[in-house]
């Protein structure tokens, strides 16, 4: 059965924050801060990015202005959900001296409770790929499953593409049929400014009960439907099919060498992606020897220390850690979780210094180039 | 403890251990015995590692080299190779170690009973493979031949020769020993390890091989086993990359599609053999 559909007002909206606030969530939305969008604490409507856009393309960002009231008028934020769900920074445990040995004191402080406004279909695929990796296994990292457990996620459907977008053949998205609590369409035509709504979940029918609303007509479900429409067709990448087997059979590929030509080993690409999960730990003392600690934080395997074992890194190249991340994503992946870790979010082309385009790359490879 | 319980516990949590024994083994590396703080037991397979972290200075992969039939404590040969296996070669007994484990694929010995077993080690290589060879020779009636090869650089280099001495004596068990280099004073075997693996008399046919060294060395030693008719589905190697969690979560040990730490370290070789020969993976 199809999930009923309401309508809320532009001016309304701010009743959709109050109501998560009250609820003990802490409100994540998209807001403009130092040149970009992010995914920040938000009070309120007036703290979105009112009327901005994105430009995006290989190795290229810049925010514009859109000259109109939009407030998801933007494509993506520079990070998806992966900061606040899986932080970057993570205290697993301090430990104090205790006579010959030592004792563990486990850092127990209760995981936040997060309300994400904004996200889009992409965010949202990765996310559910992101539960597979530390839920999914015969291991789970319990901190997540418990931010995941508390979250509440209000996607808000793309109306265009960005230039580096290529969701659609990755299959996730731009519409998205489940995995939220609400998921909201921006519609704005001359003074009308409203908000489809559809709620996914218990939760989100909760939330949505409560919110000041009208009956959804006909014409703002087409409208809605017309921009996730103009979204997939706006799209100018795409990734290659059957990536996944071809990269597995193209280990020897020259073309790796090609691109670690242009690759700087930054490690962008594994920052930003949304899906990217590597992490190491870091153990400290104090200056006084007394106390030590454990951090987990994220890691790349852009890093040569990233695989290192006595004797030296076994990844020593450029072209074998370009190799290691792009089949990794593309290919293993789907072996491990029985998924592609790309949605196709086109971040890794944005935020590469140099624009390396993981879809080209995939092309070229396929090529035999 | 048993292993139920500790599958319960967050797998990221450290439990802490008494060092009851320190052994020197060789000039960088020594065996050390622990015993839980507070008392309980440790349950593990054969071939399984525990992270093993020291205070302030980090935590390592080590692989388990005791006995799976003694639950009372943990042995650890540890060679001094690192900034955190150096800051534990300086504890000293009655001091305290961290563990989480036991993790990984084991050994699958009681998968080849019934056949005979070839044990093909090099170097620091055999500690792994010790609590496979203690609950073989355990079990000793269940298996055809029992043979173990073992290579290392020179006699001086030669891990455990007592405990390989005293399996030589046994009449139910081949052990040959080969060095790289000799010293004055050996009268063994010179060369490679795989020159052992012809004429060690197993029936290939029948046949499971558990091998574990340097890369180099398992690749020339599934070589030899393979040219002594073993088939690649018999052969079983245990693989060393970068750990930080042991858990499949923190993405270093990735080789190809298998994370080391789950999938592995055990592999049957068939399933890793395209991955063997594919450089810097």
């Amino acid at each position: 059965m199809a999930n009923s559909q309401a309508v809320i007002d532009r001016k309304d909206l701010d009743a959709l924050f109050t109501l998560l606030t009250e609820e003990g969530y802490q409100v994540i939305g998209p807001r403009a801060e130092d040149g970009a969008i992010l995914y920040a604490p938000v009070s309120g409507p007036d703290d979105l990015p009112r009327g901005m856009g994105d430009e995006e393309e290989g190795g290229h960002y810049r925010l514009s202005n859109r000259n109109d009231a939009q407030l998801f008028g933007h494509t993506k934020a520079v990070q998806g959900l992966k900061a606040h769900l899986y932080p970057a920074r993570q205290k697993l445990w301090s430990a104090e001296k205790a006579g010959h040995g030592f004792r563990v004191v486990k850092d127990s402080s209760p995981q936040p409770r997060y309300a994400f406004i904004g996200v889009r279909a992409c965010e949202l695929a990765a996310m559910v790929i992101q539960d597979k990796v530390f839920e999914g296994g015969p291991y789970t990292d319990k901190g997540y499953a418990e931010r995941r457990k508390n979250s509440f996620i209000a996607v808000v459907t793309c109306n265009h593409a960005g230039n580096a977008c290529f969701c659609a053949s990755q299959k996730t998205g731009p519409d998205v049929s489940e995995g939220f609590d609400l998921k909201l369409a921006e519609i704005l035509d001359g003074s009308r400014h409203v908000f489809l709504a559809e709620a996914g979940s218990e939760k989100g029918r909760a939330v949505l009960e409560r919110l000041p609303k009208q009956v959804a007509e006909e014409g703002d479900k087409n409208a809605a439907a017309a921009q996730i429409d103009a979204a997939a067709k706006g799209q100018k990448r795409a990734m290659i099919a059957g990536v996944a087997d071809l990269l597995a059979a193209n280990l020897e590929s020259p073309h790796w060498e090609d691109v670690a030509k242009r690759c700087m080993s930054c490690g962008n690409c594994t920052m930003v992606c949304p899906t990217c999960f590597c992490s190491t730990v870091e153990d400290t003392t104090d200056l006084s020897g007394l106390k030590a600690e454990r951090s987990r934080k994220w890691d790349s395997c852009f890093s040569i220390d990233y695989s290192y074992i006595h004797g030296g890194s076994v990844r020593n190249t450029g072209a074998s850690r370009y190799r290691q991340w792009m089949t990794h994503k593309l290919s293993h992946w789907v072996k491990q979780f029985g998924h592609s870790g790309c949605v196709g979010c086109g971040r890794c082309i944005i935020w590469c210094p140099v624009g390396i385009d993981i879809t080209a790359e995939a092309k070229a490879i396929g090529k035999g180039a | 403890m048993n292993v139920a319980m500790q599958a319960q516990a967050d797998p990221m949590d450290i439990r802490p251990f008494r060092i009851e024994k320190i052994r020197k083994e060789l000039a960088d590396s020594f065996t050390m015995e622990l015993v839980p703080e507070g008392g309980g037991s440790f349950s593990f397979k054969p071939g399984q590692f525990n992270m093993l972290y020291t205070f302030g200075a980090g935590e390592v992969p080590i692989s388990i080299s005791g006995d799976p039939s003694d639950t009372s404590k943990i042995v650890h040969t540890i060679r001094r190779v690192g900034a955190v296996t150096q800051a534990i070669g300086n504890l000293s007994e009655g001091m305290a170690v961290g563990i989480r484990g036991p993790f990984g694929k084991p050994w699958p010995v009681e998968e080849a009973f019934g056949s005979d077993l070839v044990i093909l080690a090099g170097g620091l290589g055999l500690a792994p493979l010790r609590p496979a060879i203690y609950m073989a020779l355990a079990n000793r009636h269940r298996f055809g031949k029992v043979v173990l090869l073992y290579g290392s650089r020179s006699p001086s280099e030669i891990l455990f020769p007592k405990e390989l001495e005293k399996w030589r004596g046994r009449f139910d068990t081949k052990v040959r020993v080969t060095v790289d280099r000799a010293e004055p004073g050996w009268g063994g075997h010179v060369g490679v390890v795989t020159k052992l693996v012809k004429g060690a008399g197993f029936d290939p046919m029948h046949t499971v091989a558990f091998v574990c060294g340097p890369e180099i060395m398992m690749r020339y030693g599934i070589q030899a086993l393979e040219g002594a008719g073993i088939d690649r589905s018999g052969i079983y190697v245990s693989m060393e990359r970068n750990m930080k969690c042991g858990i499949g979560l923190c993405g270093h040990c990735q080789w190809g599609a298998p994370f080391v730490c789950k999938d592995g370290p055990v592999f049957r070789f068939d399933e890793v053999a395209d991955a063997f020969t594919v450089r810097e993976l």
